[in-house]
């Protein structure tokens, strides 16, 4: 049986150190535009209410222990979406002498969003492919398995793939 | 009597959440064309119910459980002792037990957010209990029995003489309802500045149990409305329905066309408007009946 | 009969003991035997009487009579001389007005006037025993702890006032059961004046200016109500020629707007005592005295002796005229506005104190509506305060020694600091407010009754003070229930006697609440029968009676099951990510730590505590100054005609 979770999926959304490009796009995504909440997705603002994690701009010392605590605060199931370059690799501030890395430097990330900024339909397909990561969880919490070794690796497998063909092309530019 | 009594009881306690949520949902569809989006499905406040109970459980402390049971329990009693025909003012007191507690259970967690929320809605709750009172209190004068079920015996409306109330009524339901531009203590929409409010701290199962008794609540508030109209016909039943529905749906809209308030226009508006329409109105009553 | 004397002798004398008992032990073992002793005696009392219902003594007492006059008129030089000392020329001058009146009246016309029973028993006088004798020999035993600490927080060379103290608590329990069931009016005024001092005796206790202070504006007011008193009888004497309550309530019944005059003049003295609206300043001052004293004062005597005599007089203000006007009125708006005044209180005793003064205020409106159905809702209301405001001050009294502060901002995580102690808080202020609880269900007949009665500023009244009252209590509520993480439990050196009377009032909070539907039926029903002839209904139906009772069982059995027990996982609040862990701190910026610190609305702006006073100061003023004006112009005009 499909969980509720991928029917209705809450979003809290992070700044870690986005030049707001990024958050500017996430915002879109809700604007009639785009209209998400057509797949009952809300932006909630409260990490105790939300099943996804989006997250953008670089993670560094001030804020690694925010994004932690953030994530910690989620009930399971909870996928994590970094969304832009900088979410997911570090970006172009990869090498600052403050910055970590990506997200996936302090949380597991499911679904990574290159782009700089990321395109709204590009954060929706990602929040899309989080929903199986999702059902995943529910699934693997029904069996009570612990939650960490449940994350669908293809989702995961696939969107890494992608982050790599993003930073090649960018390389070949 | 007692047949009667009990049926509406379990119609109340089977239908009320399913009236409930889907209003809730045609509410979303239509905020959602007011902004011209597509907007989600209708039964989307059902989708999200289900999906809070299969969250992982997890509370602040150990109590906050109890307080929120409390509410819960309270907010469906006072729904059925409406609609089982009981004594208005018992009903208002047994909501007013349940947001008690639902302040309480939100105050317990000792959360910033939480707190603010819980004294806003402590504020709300002061700004709408005269009104309140005085639309039992009018029933009565009008009726002269504080008893749902004789209200509904009646074979006049009452609208018309208890106009002002009704007003009255219609305006506080904006507070009770939590819509812009009363959402004072928590917000279903993008309103971040107090991150949910009231209910920051409720997680998973216990924000399923929240959401479902204000679907309750919603209902029978709405069947305040209805009261207005009931005049023993079948007239007086359909009028009766179609504005308490129509009511929800003027609150969406006053909802998508307002900005929030501050809090102490919030204070004064409701105050002012249960003296000025609420007094005079039992005033007139007095005199006339 | 014997029994009631016994009630009335017994705490004065034991109040002599203890004068003498210096030491802690004896003074324990006298205390804790004669509360007993007490409270088991109005218990005999209410199986003696209760089924019978009114009993009335002849008990002849000339000398009775001639030895209150002689103890009048030497209480009457003390306050004279003590007031010359201090420079309170008012409290002379009452003094001086009062007594001598009283005197002359006694020795020339009321010499002449027979009184066929002086004392006497019904249902309201056993249910105000049974809470001046458990409450109050309850508030006793509490003391005794309370009073070591006060001591133990005196400077070393001060001198042990203690027996003193235990001297007038005895002293004025003894009065107040003499006050409930006089039926001459001349020995319930001298039971009212012994009330007056001992209150005053008790607010001046520490003896330093501040409390001296206080102590002379109680004494002031309340003398101000004595000549009211004094005043009352005179004209009950000359013109109806009689001193008898039972008498002019039975012929208030019938020529209610003649009697009415006394009665004002009565009821006048019973709004001072009350602590109504503009007298509720005394009230206020009485905070200054030691815990026990503000219980024993709000709670089972003093101001309840106020009520009491508005309640007994309610058939008479009851018939439409002027003086029951004046009575609700005075009692809606004080309602009103001690309400909205409590919310600016930071002071948990002076909330508790504000919040005394409202609900005497409903009680006071409702002796003035004067139907059966305000008197039940009256005499509920009595109850239910008696119990509930006793142990929230004596609750706010073991706290204030525990946390050195009686600041409700300075309760911060109570509940962990002093778990059994809020609790029993919590339920107090549950009690106070909440629908299954007793105050509330009072608080619904009243509501009923005044809309009934048809005066439209009194249902504006209840409505909004409601709503006041809500919010003051839940906000304090609120501070209680609030698990602060990371707080030690503090509790472990509550003394006994405390802790057990704590248990005590929670558990009689509790219990009348589950059982008052009996004490409708078997005492108060009965009691409004005699009173009214038959009831006009107004009184709560059954129906309504059965949910609350099942409410408050819905309640308890949920909390014995659930309260504390959820298994779920606890987990941090959410703090913007920036919680250090413990849900006290959190990081900053340069991840330096910061304390949360969570404070309550107290909105000054709308409900200045000044401004609330002024404008009910100002309106139940003259509403005063009109009752008792058209009053005095009746009686004239009623004296001018006879002439």
């Amino acid at each position: 049986m499909s969980a509720y979770v991928t029917k209705s999926p809450w979003v809290v959304h992070y700044d870690g150190s986005s030049c707001n490009g990024c958050d500017i796009e996430v915002l879109a995504c809700l604007t009639p535009m785009y209209d998400v909440e057509r797949f009952g997705i809300i932006n909630c603002g409260n990490p105790k209410h939300a099943d996804v994690f989006l997250v953008t701009g670089s993670v560094n010392e001030q804020n690694k222990g925010i994004v932690k605590q953030i994530y910690e605060q989620m009930p399971e199931p909870k996928v994590v979406v970094a969304v832009g370059i900088c979410a997911c690799s570090g970006g172009i501030f990869k090498d600052c002498y403050n910055v970590l890395g990506g997200v996936d430097q302090v949380i597991p990330v499911d679904a990574y969003v290159p782009g700089c900024a990321a395109r709204p339909e590009a954060i929706i397909d990602a929040v899309v492919k989080g929903l199986g990561v999702l059902q995943a969880k529910r699934d693997a919490m029904l069996e009570q398995k612990p939650a960490e070794e449940a994350p669908a690796e293809e989702a995961v497998e696939e969107t890494a793939e992608a982050v790599e063909e993003v930073k090649e092309e960018g390389g070949e530019e | 009597m007692i047949v009667k009594a009990v049926i509406s009881i379990i119609a109340y306690l089977v239908l009320a959440p399913l009236v409930g949520g889907l209003l809730a949902g045609l509410e979303r569809k239509l905020s959602a064309k007011m902004q011209r989006r597509v907007g989600p499905p209708v039964l989307q406040p059902f989708y999200d119910v289900f999906k809070l109970f299969e969250k992982e459980k997890m509370a602040p402390t150990r109590f906050q459980d109890f307080y929120v049971l409390i509410f819960v329990v309270f907010v469906i009693a006072s729904g059925l002792l409406f609609f089982a025909g009981g004594d208005l003012l018992l009903v208002i007191f047994t909501l007013t037990i349940a947001t008690a507690f639902l302040i309480v259970a939100a105050y317990s967690s000792n959360s910033p957010y939480a707190e603010v929320g819980a004294e806003r809605e402590l504020l709300a709750m002061m700004a709408y209990e005269p009104m309140v009172l005085l639309t039992a209190i009018g029933f009565y004068m009008y009726h002269g029995s504080f008893n749902v079920r004789d209200i509904l015996a009646s074979d006049t409306m009452c609208l018309l003489p208890m106009l002002g109330i009704f007003v009255g009524w219609i305006f506080i339901l904006t507070l009770k309802f939590r819509k812009s531009p009363f959402d004072l203590s928590m917000s279903h929409h993008a309103h971040q500045e107090l991150v949910r409010g009231l209910t920051t701290e409720f997680v998973g199962r216990t924000m399923g149990l929240i959401e479902i008794s204000h679907w309750y609540e919603n209902v029978f508030l709405l069947g305040f409305v209805f009261l207005f109209f009931a005049n023993g016909t079948a007239w007086g039943w359909v009028i009766g329905i179609v504005v308490a529905i129509l009511t929800y749906f003027v609150e969406v809209f006053i909802d998508n066309t307002f900005a929030r308030m501050k809090w102490q226009f919030a204070f004064k508006a409701s105050w002012i408007i249960a003296i000025v329409l609420g007094m005079v109105n039992i005033f007139v009553l007095y005199l006339c009946y | 009969m014997g029994t009631i004397i016994f009630l009335i002798l017994f705490p004065m004398v034991i109040a002599f003991i203890l004068l003498f008992a210096k030491a802690d032990k004896a003074r324990d073992v006298i205390v804790i035997a004669s509360a007993i002793i007490i409270a088991a005696m109005s218990i005999v009392v209410t199986v003696q009487y209760a089924r019978g219902g009114s009993e009335f003594f002849s008990f002849n007492g000339t000398i009775v009579s001639n030895i209150m006059m002689v103890v009048e008129i030497g209480l009457a030089i003390y306050i004279i001389i003590t007031a010359c000392q201090h420079r309170k020329w008012l409290a002379a001058i009452f003094a001086i007005i009062q007594t001598p009146l009283i005197v002359w009246f006694e020795l020339t016309k009321g010499h002449h006037i027979e009184v066929e029973s002086n004392m006497y028993i019904d249902r309201l006088s056993i249910i105000m025993i049974l809470i001046i004798g458990i409450i109050g020999s309850l508030i006793a035993v509490y003391a005794l702890g309370y009073m070591k600490d006060f001591q133990h927080h005196e400077p070393e060379d001060a001198k042990d006032r203690r027996p003193w103290f235990f001297f007038v608590i005895f002293l004025f329990l003894g009065a107040m059961v003499g006050l409930v069931t006089s039926n001459n009016m001349i020995w319930l005024y001298f039971f009212w004046e012994i009330t007056s001092l001992s209150s005053f005796w008790l607010i001046g206790f520490t003896k330093t200016e501040e409390a001296t202070n206080n102590a002379f504006r109680a004494l002031i007011m309340n003398l101000l109500g004595g000549v009211g008193f004094a005043v009352g009888i005179v004209i009950l004497g000359i013109v109806f020629q009689t001193v008898e309550l039972s008498t002019m309530i039975l012929v208030g019944s019938v020529y209610g707007d003649l009697v009415a005059i006394p009665a004002a003049f009565f009821a006048f003295a019973g709004i001072t005592k009350a602590a109504q609206m503009p007298f509720n300043s005394w009230l206020l001052g009485a905070m200054v005295a030691p815990t026990p004293t503000s219980a024993l004062l709000h709670s089972s005597t003093m101001v309840k002796a106020g009520v009491f005599l508005i309640i007994k007089l309610a058939p008479v203000l009851g018939m439409n005229n002027f003086a029951g006007i004046m009575v609700m009125m005075v009692g809606g708006i004080t309602f009103l506005f001690a309400s909205c005044a409590a919310i600016s209180q930071n002071n948990a005793k002076r909330v508790l104190a504000y919040s005394t003064i409202a609900n005497l205020g409903l009680i006071v409106a409702c002796g003035g509506v004067g139907s059966a159905g305000a008197v039940w809702a009256g005499i509920m209301l009595i109850i239910f305060h008696a119990i509930t405001k006793s142990l929230l001050f004596l609750c706010v009294g073991t706290a204030e020694h525990h946390i050195g502060s009686r600041m409700i901002e300075d309760m911060d995580g109570l509940f962990n600091r002093m778990p059994k102690l809020a609790m029993c808080m919590i339920i107090g202020i549950a009690g106070m407010f909440i629908a299954p609880f007793g105050m509330l269900i009072s608080k619904w007949a009243c509501m009923v009754s005044f809309v009934d009665s048809g005066n439209i500023m009194l249902i504006g009244c209840i409505c909004f003070g409601s709503a006041v009252t809500a919010f003051y209590w839940l906000k304090w509520m609120g501070k209680l229930t609030a698990v602060v993480a990371n707080e030690e439990s503090i509790e472990y050196d509550v003394h006994k006697t405390e802790s057990v009377v704590h248990f005590i009032l929670v558990a009689l909070v509790v219990l009348v609440c589950l059982i008052f539907p009996l004490i409708s039926t078997y005492m108060l029903v009965p009691y409004l029968e005699v009173v009214f002839g038959g009831l006009a209904g107004g009184i709560m139906s059954t129906g309504n009676m059965t949910i609350m009772v099942i409410m408050i069982a819905v309640l308890v059995l949920l909390a014995a099951m659930f309260f504390g027990k959820s298994k779920k996982e606890q987990v941090p609040i959410y703090m913007a990510g920036a919680n250090t862990g413990d849900n006290r701190h959190y990081f900053g910026s340069m991840q330096q730590e910061y304390e949360v610190t969570l404070r309550n609305w107290y909105m000054d702006k709308y409900f200045n505590e000044h401004r609330m006073n002024v404008i009910g100061d100002v309106l139940t003023t003259a509403m005063i100054i009109i009752g008792i004006g058209y009053m005095v112009a009746t009686l004239v005009g009623l004296l001018g005609g006879v002439a």
